[in-house]
């Protein structure tokens, strides 16, 4: 980074950007959750907030607190990692700050970029209130980097808000150059802006990378980070996960929808199905009136939910992997 | 644990000193007192990737003792046997006098068309030479990102920055465009048994190709289950990344179960889509035919061009006959030879224009 620090810069934006530049020492990493001491109480908060975390993830989470590392989360589709940053999120009474990745990302959209249309007019209103003089023209300049004329992207809004939770969602989707720019933020918490000086976190966001794998991402990156592989859940977690997000569902309807879940995971299908997609079934059997058993019939009708291939849904019909075994 | 840190490294997962480090300030968050918590302070820290987990399972059952992994399955041990090659076919490597060269001219023409499963170690040692020399430079795609131009579209930032830097004067346009890269070339070499005379050769084809395009290039190869071997293959050396591949390779010289092993590739990620994937295989299927012409219809529908490359295709007479090649064919984009350094010319060549 260019440590381009103006000083009048700084003092000019010091009021807007407020505690988030300079002091970079935050040195206690407490933020709301000081009193967890062991991963299983960080995971029965999470189950406060109705998610289920097992040991292998609570852990993870709990480090990442601790250390102040970025959690590096890597898993098929639908096992959850993007829901572990919502809960994170409301467990530290956080706002959660998302960046969904996609090919051609740059920084002006990950970071900040200036609001040109608004430094324009502000131009040509000074020009026709009739601004002279050398004097007047720096002052103007000056002004033109506000920080009213920079627009914060999702990078720059996590070092500015404390405590938040920022969520790099699908890195693998993102082109490498920009891994390693985000490497860059995520190593040192601070941005610097040319016209406006280094804006540095007073307390760095709890980072979650979620990737789904579609291309290898640079090990520099994933050194930085911790990292964990979340599997689909067992059975009786799976259970316990419809159980806790559907009140309706009875206990026997649970047990024979995780079941087939697990099934079908072990089927061999282009896409099996994961927890989201489970949950979205029981819901839609739910919804349709199933009670305490998986009638074919309903299954058969929302099986869009949980398959969304058609390759599927005719094997899964073909082979009568619904049935109860 | 610095100790355990080079049982990992031997095992191939990549514990570096500062993965080190950060196990440790794991551990001590942990409370490093009980076994759960050091397996779970190094499994966080220490591995990168699915691949490493059982490989690191593995290391903390045999370094602390104790079986707390669970469902790891223990790798097979294969030993890898391969001729190794002599450095020069007549040993007259002495001087590079203007008439051996033409002799090796002549020589590499007669080797051209011959098949690499026919010939001596040191013709085939020159044929490696020559593929090493191969250049398969890829025709470049526009990607979705801008760099600055002289030509193309408006860039209104840096035509605003430019403008305050002239008081408010509009006194050039700036302008950007798409940036190019090449396409992606993803190569899936067989190394099964009936394959064994080709697999070394066409190894080396992958290795030119990745040293050509190292970032827009994946090599996997593929028996009874898909390795990945790009990082294997990124080394400069031949020889080394060679010995690298043989090393990663568990399958070398088993079964073909191309269906699945299509299938898990095509599951694990989007690696294929867009990209030209060269199948490289005599289509000995053990497994389900159906299953391969499935997956093979899956990968037509995501890849920008699938070619099939088959060393048996450039014998005189060939039909292909069996099960699994006559299943792939309806999804195949190419049906290529790949037998002898003319073959791998022209395949070279196809990648470049695809």
């Amino acid at each position: 980074m260019v440590p381009a620090v103006v000083p009048e810069a700084v003092s000019a934006v010091g009021s807007a950007v407020g505690s988030a530049v300079g002091s970079g020492e935050g040195a206690d990493r407490g933020r709301g959750v000081s009193g967890v001491s062991s991963p299983a109480a960080l995971a029965a908060l999470l189950d406060a907030h109705a998610y289920l975390a097992g040991e292998g993830l609570a852990t993870a989470c709990f480090l990442a607190l601790k250390m102040g590392r970025p959690l590096f989360l890597e898993g098929e589709a639908g096992v959850g990692k993007t829901e572990l940053a919502k809960t994170l999120a409301a467990v530290l009474g956080a706002p959660l700050i998302r960046l969904q990745c996609y090919e051609g990302l740059d920084a002006a959209q990950a970071l900040y970029d200036w609001d040109f249309a608004r430094q324009l007019l502000h131009l040509k209103a000074a020009e026709a209130t009739g601004a002279t003089g050398a004097a007047e023209a720096a002052r103007l300049e000056g002004e033109l980097y506000d920080r009213r004329f920079l627009i914060a992207r999702p990078l720059l809004r996590a070092l500015e808000t404390r405590p938040a939770v920022l969520l790099v969602d699908e890195i693998d989707r993102a082109d490498d150059e920009f891994e390693a720019f985000l490497l860059e933020v995520l190593s040192d918490f601070s941005i610097s802006i040319p016209e406006l000086g280094t804006v540095r976190a007073a307390e760095p966001p709890v980072v979650v990378v979620t990737s789904n794998r579609t291309r290898d991402v640079h090990d520099a990156l994933k050194r930085r980070c911790l990292y964990h592989w979340l599997e689909h859940p067992p059975f009786e977690r799976e259970v316990a996960i419809l159980l806790r997000r559907l009140p309706a569902c009875s206990e026997a309807l649970a047990a024979q929808v995780a079941a087939a879940a697990g099934r079908l995971r072990s089927a061999g299908l282009v896409k099996p199905p994961g927890v989201a997609e489970t949950l979205d079934w029981a819901g839609a059997l739910l919804t349709l009136g199933a009670r305490d058993h998986l009638d074919p019939g309903l299954a058969a009708a929302t099986l869009g939910a949980l398959l969304k291939y058609r390759e599927d849904q005719q094997t899964v019909l073909a082979n009568g992997l619904l049935r109860h075994a | 644990m610095v100790g355990f840190a080079r049982t990992l490294r031997a095992a191939g997962v990549p514990a570096d000193h500062e993965r080190t480090q950060a196990m440790l300030e794991a551990a001590v968050h942990l409370g490093a007192a009980d076994r759960e918590a050091v397996y779970w302070a190094g499994r966080l820290t220490m591995c990168a990737g699915p691949d490493d987990l059982p490989r690191y399972d593995r290391c903390f059952a045999a370094y602390f003792g104790g079986d707390r992994p669970g469902p790891g399955r223990p790798a097979p041990v294969v030993t890898v046997v391969r001729h190794t090659l002599a450095p020069d076919g007549d040993g007259s490597s002495g001087d590079a006098s203007r008439e051996a060269l033409a002799a090796t001219a002549g020589r590499t023409e007669v080797l051209r068309h011959r098949d690499v499963a026919r010939m001596t170690p040191a013709e085939l040692a020159e044929v490696h030479r020559m593929i090493g020399l191969l250049r398969a430079r890829r025709e470049p795609r526009r990607s979705r990102r801008f760099a600055p131009s002289t030509r193309g579209r408006l860039d209104p930032r840096r035509t605003m920055r430019e403008t305050l830097r002239r008081g408010g004067e509009i006194a050039r346009l700036r302008r950007r465009s798409r940036r190019v890269r090449p396409r992606r070339v993803v190569l899936l070499v067989d190394v099964s048994g009936s394959m064994a005379p080709y697999a070394d050769t066409l190894l080396r084809f992958a290795h030119a190709l990745v040293r050509c395009e190292p970032r827009a290039t994946e090599v996997f190869s593929v028996g009874t289950r898909l390795t990945r071997v790009t990082p294997a293959l990124r080394h400069r050396d031949p020889g080394a990344a060679m010995r690298e591949v043989s090393a990663a390779v568990p399958d070398w010289r088993g079964g073909t179960r191309l269906g699945e092993e299509l299938k898990r590739f095509l599951d694990s990620g989007s690696t294929a889509r867009g990209a030209i994937v060269v199948i490289a295989s005599d289509g000995w299927e053990r497994g389900d035919p159906s299953l391969l012409g499935r997956q093979m219809a899956r990968l037509s529908r995501l890849a920008h061009r699938v070619v099939w490359a088959n060393p048996h295709k450039g014998h005189e007479g060939y039909e292909p006959l069996t099960g699994g090649m006559r299943a792939a064919l309806p999804y195949v984009g190419a049906f290529v030879a790949g037998h002898s350094l003319a073959a791998f010319e022209e395949l070279a060549e196809r990648l470049s224009h695809a």
